[in-house]
């Protein structure tokens, strides 16, 4: 059984999953939605003495940063637990492409070229880290949403705003990989 | 302690965001180059799937587990904030390859480096804070 929950889960089951997710988290009264937690942290870090949409009670989103606590610890678990040895089955296009841009696929989850203390310690790495997730944070908090909140809950619910947004986060998204990333690796 | 279930229910989401290998910055970059189904397939199953419960807990008036109504808040009708929020969000998306969710799963995971991935997410979220009034919605 181990064995099989080791191996890469097929599309279908994790697809499954996540809307199981969001349907408990419906059932527990909440709604499925991450990127508030940023918010959250902000205010509880006391930014809402200085910038009123952060003045809010958020011990109301308490119960969103126990789950940030626990995808964090799914996180751990998976990888004490559940890993393979084997290399992450990427397509042979995809490691072409990369390879044209000067990263090298290594198997793992994510390139150790990106994501490593010596990247982040260049001027290039700092900028592609920080600066990404800046570009993640302004813009959930901007769209309202991230992919939880707009591609999976609203989509879900046919709210035509995070159909606009979804359609927003893919255009930035091939504008990032088709267009930058040619300029910043 | 009340909270537990939402550490669980957190626990199954890093599971399935790992297992599935969307916290994958290769499996991002494969869907933004159009190379494989998987995260299509995905996101296309949990909204498939998503707007079947949605479409039963209100036909069938399913209540919570406290017996309130589950409610459905719709989502402010606009524009601007959603084309041009989401094209910032997904240009930051595909160059980090990790939305919020999968940024924490990460962390777990031992890519410490994603601590400044969500620090800048931080910084972005803060200064949208400061200058919201000044943005087009």
């Amino acid at each position: 059984m181990l064995e099989i929950i080791r191996q890469p889960w097929p599309w279908y089951v994790s697809g499954t999953l996540i809307a199981l997710i969001m349907a408990l988290l419906l059932f527990f009264g909440k709604s499925f939605g991450f990127s508030s937690n940023l918010r959250t942290i902000c205010t509880a870090c006391g930014a809402g003495k200085k910038v009123d949409f952060f003045d809010f009670d958020w011990k109301s989103q308490h119960w969103n940063l126990l789950f940030l606590v626990g995808s964090v610890m799914g996180g751990v678990i998976s990888m004490l637990f559940l890993q393979t040895n084997e290399p992450l089955k990427l397509s042979a296009a995809t490691i072409h492409d990369l390879k044209n841009l000067g990263i090298i696929f290594d198997g793992q989850i994510n390139p150790k070229q990106v994501f490593s203390f010596d990247f982040l310690m260049s001027i290039k790495g700092i900028t592609v880290l920080l600066g990404g997730g800046f570009l993640v944070g302004f813009g959930s908090r901007y769209a309202g949403g991230c992919t939880s909140g707009h591609a999976i809950s609203g989509l879900s619910n046919f709210q035509t705003p995070s159909l606009l947004a979804v359609a927003g986060f893919f255009t930035g998204g091939l504008i990032m990989t088709h267009l930058l990333m040619p300029f910043i690796f | 302690m009340k909270g537990i279930r939402f550490i669980l229910a957190g626990i199954v989401f890093g599971i399935v965001m790992s297992k599935s290998e969307a916290v994958s910055w290769y499996r991002i970059q494969e869907m933004f180059r159009f190379q494989s189904f998987h995260m299509y397939g995905i996101i296309g199953t949990a909204v498939i799937l998503g707007v079947l419960i949605v479409y039963l807990i209100k036909r069938f008036k399913v209540k919570d587990y406290s017996g309130q109504p589950i409610v459905f808040h719709n989502k402010e009708k606009s524009w601007p904030r959603y084309i041009i929020g989401g094209t910032i969000f997904g240009l930051g998306w595909a160059l980090t390859g990790a939305c919020p969710g999968p940024m924490f799963v990460n962390i777990g995971q031992g890519y410490l480096v994603m601590i400044i991935v969500v620090f800048g997410a931080l910084i972005g979220t803060y200064f949208y804070g400061l200058i919201k009034n000044k943005l087009p919605h």
